[in-house]
């Protein structure tokens, strides 16, 4: 899978396909993530080290993103979520966050103008997190690409915008929160307003953990979490969703992310997939 | 490790083609079986350098600035939790290095469990629970030890948002406004609060399992914590303890700005 590159491939792409497609089918012997997390660090470092113009990590950090889904999605991963900006990032210099919101917006318009390739690969694209924060411009488009690609199944991409584990578990509270009230039907008073009359006050049942679980904006859990730059923590991503995900920090900054780091995370799933699958059943 | 075949990827089908099913497999576990082989050496390596650490041979790790640490958490895995005499050891370990406060946490309660022994075996702790009531948490003179699992965790939230829900409830009651439901991170640590559990984020986390993995510990309070892989409760030793916490307060945060 080649994604935005209509040239023909060199016979050095395609000898690294098929060698690619040998190793595959040595850990397809194995047990496969069904979901793999990703953290994005490192951009901004690798442009200092590499005295790249501003905005100069985060374009080679595009391109690398490119490839570890193509790596992805060849081995048979089926979602992916990528931390693409956390509501934390707001608090950095305005013209930065204005740099990586325009470099959003311009990477969705051309997923956009690329939505034929995207639905022949059976590619659904979704942006999970507090998208009310997210500029006019970059929510359309955003909307826009998230319609287009609702019914592929086969790949699903999902991207953390605006998102924090700590927001995301509070609107998770709200959500079943509304349900709870949707479901004692007390919404009716025909205006679409929720009025709560004292003496028509039902007792409610509780908010179960199963009704908040649902409620959170990434599902199905990841299997593995792969932060780079040699960081060891979550920075308030998918906190809740990591009780059973194994957490590989490999020293590569973003853009230096190789098939290597893909492939030792797969099998390092593998040794450890029978642990997790009973340490799931127990906490069932 | 358990190693078990799976149904990933484009896998050869074994009755289609049987010979190329058998090469992948003994492929795949060569592959598997070289992987080991390197943790293996890798493990022995650490073990050498923790020893020579312990023995105070490697200057670097003998000044420890500990009060970076200012809430240690740790991670054992509950069947490795039984070992409570490992566990013992190694909050003394913990204990002479100054650390403060500590968070111990399984996801089965093993250690919850045994707690009074735990406490009991401490020369001069107290229980998180006491010190909280007693409002001597900032007192320097004992560590304080909380006992956690994972009813502490995902559980203890549900619990929360139904103090949440009832506030909305009794708000709402008054007729006063017709918002919907609209809660803040700061009134979710209120409701914890208000349930009992006033533990703070810990600043360092340290995992004794075969996985790097924080099985369940509370999503609520590990939004910067620091997480540090030690490999299993049976190969622990001060050495590695002391380049675990060395290399944390070396640690550069910008909570993502």
């Amino acid at each position: 899978m080649e994604l935005y590159n209509g040239e023909r491939p060199s016979v050095f792409r395609l000898l690294g396909k098929y060698m690619r497609k040998g190793l595959y089918s040595i850990l397809t012997q194995g047990p496969i993530p069904t979901h793999i997390a990703f953290i994005l660090d490192g951009n901004r470092r690798f442009a200092k080290k590499h005295k790249l113009p501003e905005g100069g990590g985060h374009k080679a950090g595009f391109l690398a993103l490119l490839n570890v889904l193509t790596y992805c999605y060849e081995l048979g991963v089926k979602y992916a979520t990528i931390y693409a900006f956390s509501i934390d990032n707001f608090r950095r210099k305005p013209h930065e966050v204005q740099y990586v919101m325009d470099l959003m917006l311009e990477k969705i318009e051309g997923m956009i103008m690329e939505e034929s390739i995207i639905n022949a690969y059976d590619i659904c694209v979704r942006f999970v997190g507090n998208l009310k924060l997210l500029s006019e411009p970059v929510k359309t488009a955003a909307d826009k690409i998230m319609r287009a690609t609702a019914n592929n199944s086969k790949f699903v991409l999902l991207l953390a915008v605006c998102y924090t584990s700590t927001d995301e578990i509070v609107h998770a509270v709200e959500e079943s929160s509304k349900d709870k009230l949707k479901s004692n039907e007390i919404c009716n008073d025909g205006n679409g307003d929720c009025v709560i009359k004292i003496e028509e006050m039902e007792p409610y049942s509780e908010i179960k953990l199963v009704e908040l679980e649902r409620n959170t904006y990434i599902n199905p859990y990841p299997d593995v979490l792969i932060r780079t730059s040699g960081e060891t923590r979550l920075s308030n991503y998918l906190l809740w969703q990591t009780t059973n995900c194994i957490l590989y920090s490999p020293h590569a900054l973003w853009p230096e992310i190789g098939l290597r780091h893909v492939v030792w995370s797969v099998i390092n799933f593998q040794r450890h997939y029978s642990y997790l699958e009973k340490h799931k059943e127990y906490l069932k | 490790m358990d190693l078990k075949p799976g149904a990933g990827g484009q896998r050869v089908n074994r009755f289609v083609d049987p010979i190329s099913y058998h090469f992948l497999q003994f492929l795949w576990r060569t592959l598997h079986l070289l992987v080991s082989l390197w943790y293996l050496q890798v493990s022995m390596v650490q073990m050498i350098e923790g020893f020579l650490i312990s023995s105070g041979l490697v200057k670097r790790y003998g000044a420890l600035d500990i009060d970076k640490v200012r809430y240690l958490a740790i991670v054992v895995d509950s069947e490795e939790a039984y070992q409570i005499s490992k566990v013992i050891q190694l909050l003394k370990w913990v204990e002479d290095m100054g650390v403060k406060h500590l968070c111990l946490y399984d996801s089965k309660g093993v250690l919850k469990t045994n707690k009074k022994t735990i406490m009991e075996s401490l020369n001069n702790a107290m229980p998180f629970e006491e010190a909280v009531e007693k409002d001597v948490l900032l007192d320097q003179k004992q560590m304080t030890v909380e006992f956690a699992s994972s009813s502490d965790g995902k559980e203890a939230i549900t619990r929360a948002a139904n103090v949440l829900f009832m506030k909305y409830l009794k708000y709402a009651k008054t007729g006063v406004g017709k918002e919907e439901p609209c809660f803040t991170e700061d009134q979710m640590d209120e409701a914890l609060k208000a349930i009992g559990y006033k533990g703070p984020e810990p600043d360092l986390l340290l995992i004794y399992g075969p996985v790097r993995c924080h099985l369940g510990f509370s999503p609520w309070r590990l939004r910067y914590t620091e997480m540090v892989h030690m490999g299993p409760l049976r190969y622990m030793n001060l050495g590695s303890l002391k380049k675990a916490i060395h290399r944390f307060t070396t640690v550069q945060q910008n909570y993502g700005t």
